[in-house]
């Protein structure tokens, strides 16, 4: 299994960064598949979107997504952005992870943008905000470190 | 103190009354709910992973599972039963999840203010001080009117039978 799902990732990885298609590359990573995660601009400005699913739902009362949906999103959405905007070919390893919640997700369509704060020889420093309606309204922004091969 | 039968049960409606959810989804239940300590358990599950060259789960399925379970640590330590909103959360990720394996997690609160309360929480596999993550986690306090306004809407559904 592991050598043809790795050639799978390197491939679709490949394809997103020639022709801006992100899809092969969700295909091929299954917890991306789960939430759902699509590109809605091409490189270099790249916003990723979280489509409203029942399946990201955690509160049903308010409702609202559950922050583990959004984080999820977030910290996948900061390696599919290094995986189309860097050399490696190998999914990025998250060393540590960090949100701040502003507000409750809404069962909504979600985006977010990831911007490299800075980028070592093995050590990459990621900024992500994520928004619903209006970008300029956050409702979670949140910083990770990667390891990168 | 927050009574422990009545949150048992509240934790069981929230991660199996709502069919097809994110706990669904990942799986989510709790295993433990006491006064000093919240388990929760997240099954391996090939939905979750986020490296398939190696089988490793993401870290975003630690992520909703820490903030389930932090989330509830803040619940017990509460006068009243009340939910808390996750304010922010870190997670220091010490080693990858063997795939094929359950993951644990297992949280408390370890200050209670006025209007924050201060949780950390670890996820493990087979050796609780072998953890491959760590995380802290802040969560707000409702006003009291909203607190009050919750627990007259759980009250039927924590009555009724399951």
């Amino acid at each position: 299994m592991a050598n043809s799902d790795y050639t799978g990732v390197a491939k679709a990885a490949v394809l997103a960064r020639e022709k801006g298609q992100l899809a092969p590359l969700v295909d091929a990573l299954p917890y991306a598949r789960l939430l759902g995660i699509e590109a809605v601009t091409e490189p270099p400005s790249l916003v990723f979107k979280m489509p409203n699913r029942h399946s990201n739902m955690g509160n049903p009362t308010l409702p609202a997504l559950h922050g583990g949906a959004v984080g999820g999103f977030m910290e996948m959405s900061a390696a599919l952005h290094l995986l189309m905007t860097m050399e490696t070919l190998k999914v990025p390893r998250v060393v540590d992870f960090s949100i701040d919640y502003v507000r409750a997700g809404r069962m909504e369509d979600s985006f977010c943008e990831c911007e490299v704060v800075r980028q070592g020889k093995r050590l990459v420093n990621v900024a992500v905000k994520a928004w619903q309606s209006d970008p300029l309204v956050p409702i979670a922004t949140a910083r990770a470190h990667f390891l990168v091969d | 103190m927050v009574d422990l039968e009545v949150l048992r049960k509240l934790c069981r409606l929230m991660t199996t009354a709502n069919s097809g959810d994110h706990f669904h989804a990942l799986g989510l239940r709790f295993t433990r709910i006491e006064k000093d300590r919240i388990q929760a358990e997240l099954p391996y599950s090939e939905d979750i992973v986020g490296n398939p060259a190696t089988g490793v789960i993401h870290g975003g399925a630690l992520t909703a599972l820490l903030d389930t379970c932090c989330g509830f640590a803040a619940v017990v330590a509460l006068d009243e039963l009340a939910l808390c909103p996750t304010m922010d959360l870190r997670i220091d990720y010490m080693g990858q999840a063997q795939p094929g394996k359950s993951v644990f997690a297992e949280a408390e609160a370890y200050r209670v203010s006025r209007h924050v309360i201060f949780c950390r929480g670890v996820a493990f596999q087979e050796d609780r001080d072998r953890p491959i993550a760590h995380c802290v986690a802040n969560f707000s306090r409702l006003d009291p009117q909203v607190a009050a306004e919750m627990r007259r809407q759980f009250a039927p559904i924590l009555a009724g039978k399951e």
